[in-house]
């Protein structure tokens, strides 16, 4: 154990290539091209082909893998699904990459999420069948007794256009039922006796202590593992794209054919990922994922929960960062009209220090924002809410998971002796960034909490935007919805609708 | 029945056995065509699109693709040795363009490079000079200026423009509803391997083996014998791998005989929705007369469909239209229109149901306005106009409906999904809570089975029984994951009286089984299932005549069950029997062929028998709507389907499950935006939204009806299950126009699909 550590650590100065482990095997790739995605990599290089691609966007789940690595006691592994079609390869550094063969690696017998998949009718075509294998394995060694909102959940990056599903939400409740072995970690019912400890262990051999630095070409890839470094990185390479989650920036890869010269990942920069609270605020680190960010989001400001449950799917949630989306500044991004409306602020870092902004003030115009080279988002300040403060968010899109807002709205409302103490209002899918509605919100300040006074507030809110028409909604559809989520959200505190469409009927 | 057939114990026939590629789907082990390996020197293809709706082509300068990294070669229309068509029926349609482009993302040119990245940057590279010309991008402009692929057809009984007139009540409306990707997973792709002596081998995902030899051979000036295709399986077709798949294994094949080399084709998800069919959009104005009861006295239809640049299967898709507009209903006086227009947006092609769910759209939303017209429960409604038994049961083309369960199905369903109480109960609900709604709708399905052109309806297979007792199977059905194999490798494990453990399925191959039809129009296991009876009853017949020549016993005494073999009093392994009748010379390989029996059908009149019998089912759906928003959802789904005496329940109640949900999509969140150039807006599952997991109705009871075989000769008494359960999903429309029904605006002018932006627009234009 010590021996291994040692060498370990002896060894990564030097190494200019990544090391992962695949089946209980450390892999070890040198002149590794920087944006090779994990899936052209198992399909291409390995002949690997159980694990498919359905759209090199990761909006289908076809291609969805499952990442293991040291949890934070470095003890014991978590593990996350994701897309392999927009997932670079040399992210894989330092995990275990597991996919559906590694489910059966000797075609000994079916795991038991397999099994049940067979025993459930789970496919049909069979072509997303082994995503929805590696999102319910996931799923499997996550939890023990999903409820339908749970296998909905986990299931929401995965599209199968055959069977409708049902089956497999059957195969997703049938899948406990079926023997498998306790030694071993991946439980096949003829395990092969690999262990977490084994595991743990494999994954400290590779384990890396400075910072990653590949060339391949005309392109590089750095993967710092401090703050400072990263700034450092930053300021030597001020024009290099910042890879976080890489859900968007894989696109641009896959469908755009983009050539990334030099990337600077920040998902080894572990205080870059933390959370942590202060007296007033939720310090969420830049690079936090979602997965990570929801539940302390959710802790404080529990009516948010409708709108993150429907954010994009897991394997998104689980490497698309909080500071990404604020980063990339879509108009139709969905965290930021619910930070916005919060009052929520950002740090900005480069390796000149540091400076603060409201999130108000960060965007400028369509994709515009006020980041300038060699900066980033070190962390994003929530204000903790006040005892009479109500957050509430609203997300509009023609289907309920994994889909891009038309609108998406969030109120920040404190009430008191019936009136409206403070309101604020941040939308998105109606202007060119997420964007205050501050004509609304004039209209309704002070005033009593009323009919009169939301009349007034739709009245005025059509003043704050002029929405387009897309392929997602019209212009009308946002502006008329948009209005009309300030009735919901009227009748929500009054307790007069108690309950979404998407939820109605769903408990459990 | 013959002899033999009654010798035959059902044994896998009836039995839910997974299916026959389960254990591999869930291992990542079953192969699809990008996961075969690779030949070597295999180029990667990729193609190069027009950017205009409609435009002349001035000049195409491919100098910059060419020297593209890893490019080897580029081919244009020019290049091609053979016809430049990929038209399945008229030839109107080029693989790649010539003078002009008639949509945005016509096929122009191919590049085939050393990798997939290396093709597609390279394709993106051409300069091509367009001379713009003015495109039609709506049916009804179409109409306006006469643009049609094919010519307009009408089919008229009785004297509906009278009986409407006449007619105590009378209504008219247009109706909007929109087409669909059918989105299979696994994007077009087609493998070309180059043979000896030019001859040409295609590993391609297809529905129709056949025509990709065919039309491959064409554009190669190759004869037929020189072009083999295969299709173990496709990661889903729908209908959209039946004619579409051609212009993929024409592409690669042309690059293969440029360059001597493999290439493969396949195409990127946006590039495949851009460039590949759909499901046809449909405008439809209807005029109906009826009576104070709601029965229908007369109606008169006029449909109009975006076909795109070419015919592709628009012909059949709105032939099937006319013939399913009547639904579940007989239209004693009616007039039906079809307009087949041709527009500057990609052809369009098959998607389960074939045109069939656009004319039950339209009846059923004609049936829906008459009820809440007259303030009846549109399921009184519908059951009034319902076909009758033995009168009233004549179809608008002249097929006498032989085997109607319609009121017994509604009946059942009725009962079982409590319908009317729970009608009652969200009535109430309604009444206290004004901004969610609630609805519910009740709406059968009664589907032709047969290829309308009576051609088509013929099927082969080929039965080999190995020395050790084994079966090699094929057959010309395609496997898309519908379980067509795992069904007929069933009813030959019953004909040989062997597991179906002894039966290896093999891929769809046209060397093996020649001129197979598409496995299409649901028709796939009704058709390869009896041709492959007629296989494997000939060698079962070969062997109970050798074992009773060999063992001095009557054939009666010979019976085949369990990989066994009684004969008279004794017994043998079915592998021994095997052996000493191979040694003993008998043939243990045949062919068989089916075509269906008793059509007959006159296109040029619209009559005849277009159908060998209907299938049948009913769905009660429903819904939740938030008023304020337009945001839907569907509550609960009960359904009862009629798969006659089914092959196999497991793979059928797959298909009546999938094939609903997949209809609420079509009706719901399913939407296809084109911009004011012509391009398609909704290319990738980011912007086009078929239904996840928690779409899935939290209460989904499906009972497929027992004791129901068909009344036709059919393998087994089974029915065709592929298509009729997408029509199903039609009650969750009605569902929600029920729960955005008002007093003051009974009739919402709500237009498919569904989306919350079309739901709040129907609420809002009901509004004072």
């Amino acid at each position: 154990m010590t021996a291994v550590a040692a060498i370990s650590s002896s060894d990564t100065s030097a190494r200019a290539n990544i090391r992962f482990v695949l089946d209980g095997e450390i892999v070890e790739l040198d002149d590794v091209d920087p944006t090779r995605t994990v899936l052209q990599f198992l399909r291409e290089d390995l002949r690997r082909t159980g694990t498919k691609e359905g759209c090199a966007e990761g909006d289908c789940g076809a291609c969805t893998v499952v990442l293991a690595e040291l949890d934070g006691s470095g003890n014991g592994l978590s593990l996350k699904a994701v897309n392999s079609c927009i997932q670079f390869l040399p992210t894989l550094d330092g995990k275990e990459l597991i996919t559906v063969e590694s489910l059966d690696l000797h075609g000994n017998g079916l795991h038991p999420v397999q099994q049940a998949m067979v025993d459930q009718h789970g496919s049909q075509c069979g072509f997303c069948t082994p995503g929805f294998v590696m999102s319910l394995f996931a799923l499997y060694k996550s939890q023990s007794d999903p409820s339908r909102r749970d296998i909905d959940d986990a299931l929401a990056g995965n599209l199968c256009r055959c069977t409708g599903y049902r089956p497999i939400v059957a195969a997703a409740s049938a899948m406990y039922d079926i023997p498998a072995a306790d030694d071993d970690w991946l439980r096949q019912p003829h395990g092969s006796g690999v262990s977490v400890t084994d595991r743990v262990e494999r994954l400290r051999q590779i384990a890396r202590d400075s910072s990653l630095e590949l060339h391949h070409g005309k392109r590089a890839f750095f993967a710092p593992r401090t703050i400072d470094e990263l700034a450092a990185t930053l300021d030597a390479h001020p024009d290099a794209t910042i890879l976080a989650g890489g859900t968007d920036i894989g696109l641009w890869v896959t469908k755009l054919q983009r050539e990334l010269e030099t990337v600077v990942y920040v998902g080894e920069v572990k205080e870059f990922a933390a959370i942590r609270e202060s007296d007033a605020h939720l310090e969420i680190g830049g690079a936090a994922t979602f997965s990570d960010a929801i539940p302390a989001i959710l802790e404080h400001y529990p009516l948010l929960d409708d709108m993150l449950s429907r954010f994009a799917s897991p394997p998104i949630r689980n490497t698309a960062t909080l500071g990404g989306n604020v980063a990339n500044g879509s108009p139709i991004g969905d965290s930021m009209p619910a930070l916005m409306a919060a009052g929520a602020s950002i740090v900005i870092r480069s390796a000149d220090g540091s400076r603060e902004l409201a999130l108000d003030d960060f965007y400028h115009d369509y994709q515009v924002n006020d980041l300038r080279p060699g900066e980033f988002i070190e962390r994003i300040r929530l204000p903790l809410p006040g005892p009479d403060t109500r957050l509430h968010c609203y997300k509009l899109s023609k289907r309920f998971d994994q889909d891009i807002s038309a609108v998406c709205a969030a109120y920040r409302l404190e009430l008191e002796d019936g009136c409206v103490k403070s309101i604020r209002i941040a939308c998105g899918g109606l202007a060119v960034t997420v964007k205050r509605a501050t004509h609304c919100e004039q209209a309704m300040t002070g005033r009593p909490w009323t009919e009169d006074t939301i009349a007034a507030g739709m009245a005025a809110f059509a003043r704050d935007f002029e929405p387009i028409t897309d392929m997602r909604a019209s212009a009308e559809y946002r502006l008329r919805s948009g209005q009309n989520l300030l009735r919901r959200l009227y009748l929500e505190t009054r307790g007069d609708l108690t309950e979404s469409v998407y939820l109605y009927g769903r408990h459990g | 029945m013959d002899a033999t057939a009654e010798q035959v114990r059902k044994t896998a026939v009836g039995t839910a056995l997974p299916h026959d590629s389960a254990h591999l789907h869930v291992s990542g082990r079953a192969a699809y065509t990008d996961d075969l390996p690779e030949p070597r020197d295999l180029l990667h293809v990729a193609v190069g699109l027009s950017s205009r709706a409609h435009a002349r082509l001035r000049a195409i300068d491919l100098g910059d693709v060419l020297a593209a990294e890893g490019v080897v070669d580029v081919c244009l229309a020019s290049d091609i040795p053979g016809e430049n068509n990929c038209g399945p029926i008229v030839h109107d349609e080029k693989i790649l363009a010539t003078d002009t482009v008639e949509y945005a993302g016509q096929a122009i040119f191919a590049v085939a490079a050393r990798t997939v990245e290396q093709a597609r940057k390279a394709a993106q590279l051409a300069n091509i000079d367009y001379e713009e010309l003015e495109p039609i991008l709506d049916p009804l402009t179409a109409v306006e200026k006469g643009s049609f692929v094919l010519p307009s057809e009408t089919l008229t009984r009785g004297d509906p423009a009278a009986v409407i007139r006449e007619a105590p009540r009378r209504l008219q409306r247009r109706i909007t509803m929109g087409g669909q990707d059918q989105f299979y997973l696994e994007g077009h792709i087609s493998m070309c391997v180059p043979q000896e002596d030019d001859g040409l081998l295609l590993y391609s995902s297809t529905q129709h083996p056949d025509e990709v030899q065919h039309l491959v051979a064409n554009a190669t000036n190759r004869a037929a014998k020189d072009v083999t295709c295969v299709c173990r399986r496709m990661g889903g077709a729908f209908g959209g791998k039946e004619s579409q798949a051609a212009t993929i294994a024409c592409i690669a094949a042309l690059m293969t005989i440029r360059t001597g080399r493999p290439c493969k084709l396949r195409l990127d998800r946006d590039v495949d929705m851009i460039m590949t069919g759909k499901r046809h959009d449909f405008v439809v104005d209807y005029d109906v007369g009826f009576d104070e009861t709601g029965r229908i006295r007369g109606i008169d239809f006029t449909f109009a469909s975006r076909c795109g640049i070419s015919a592709d299967l628009s012909g059949p898709v709105n032939d099937r239209t006319m013939f399913h507009c009547d639904n579940a209903y007989f239209l004693e006086n009616v007039n039906i229109t079809s307009h087949r227009c041709k527009t500057n947006t990609v052809s369009n092609t098959a998607f389960r149901g074939f045109g069939g769910p656009q004319g039950m759209f339209a009846i059923e939303y004609a049936i829906d306005d008459i009820a809440r017209t007259l303030d009846l429960d549109p399921l009184e409604v519908r059951r009034r106009n319902f076909y009758g038994i033995g009168e009233r049961d004549v179809t608008q083309y002249g097929q006498a409906i032989e085997d109607n369960i319609l009121d017994m199905i509604a009946d059942k369903l009725e009962a079982s999904a409590d319908y009317r109480k729970r009608r009652a109960a969200i009535r109430d609900f309604n009444a206290s809570s004004p901004v969610l709604k609630r609805g519910i709708a009740l709406t059968p399905v009664k589907f032709g089975i047969s290829f309308t052109s009576t051609h088509l309806n013929q099927a082969g297979a080929l039965v080999h029984v190995y020395r050790d007792g084994t079966v090699h199977l094929n057959h010309g059905g395609t496997e898309m994951g519908q379980g067509l194999l795992i069904k007929v490798a069933q009813v030959v494990a019953d004909e040989l009286g062997v597991p179906v453990s002894s039966i290896r399925n093999n891929a769809a191959d046209t060397s093996k089984v020649p001129n197979a039809s598409a496995t299409a129009a649901s028709s796939g296991s009704d058709m390869n299932g009896k041709a492959a009876q007629v296989a494997a009853r000939k060698i079962r017949k070969r062997l109970t005549e050798f074992a009773a020549r060999h063992f001095s016993v009557n054939e009666s005494a010979v019976e085949f069950e369990n990989g066994r073999v009684s004969v008279g009093p004794g017994r043998l392994e079915f592998a021994e029997l095997v052996q000493l009748a191979w040694f003993d010379r008998v043939s243990l390989s045949a062919t068989g062929f089916y075509k269906t029996p008793k059509i007959n059908y006159d296109r040029s009149t619209f009559s005849g028998r277009p159908f060998f019998y209907f299938a049948y089912g009913a769905a009660v759906a429903e819904v939740i709507v938030d008023t304020l928003t337009g945001e839907n959802r569907i509550l609960r789904v009960d359904i009862v389907h009629d798969c006659g005496d089914s092959l196999n329940p497991a793979m059928d109640l797959g298909q009546v499950e999938g094939g609903f949900v997949q209809g609420a999509g079509w009706l719901t969140s399913e939407e296809l935006c084109w911009n004011d150039a012509g391009e398609l807006q909704t290319h990738a599952p980011s912007t086009y939204k078929i239904p996840t997991c928690s779409d899935l109705a939290p209460e989904f009871n499906v009972t497929l009806l027992e004791n129901a075989a068909n009344r036709e000769d059919t393998i087994y008494g089974s029915k065709a299950v592929g298509e009729p359960p997408f029509m199903l999903a039609i009650s969750v429309f009605h569902a929600i126009r029920d729960a955005i029904a008002t007093d003051s605006d009974p009739l919402p002018a709500l237009d498919a699909p569904a989306t919350p932006e079309a739901v709040l627009r129907a609420i809002e234009a009901a509004s004072p």
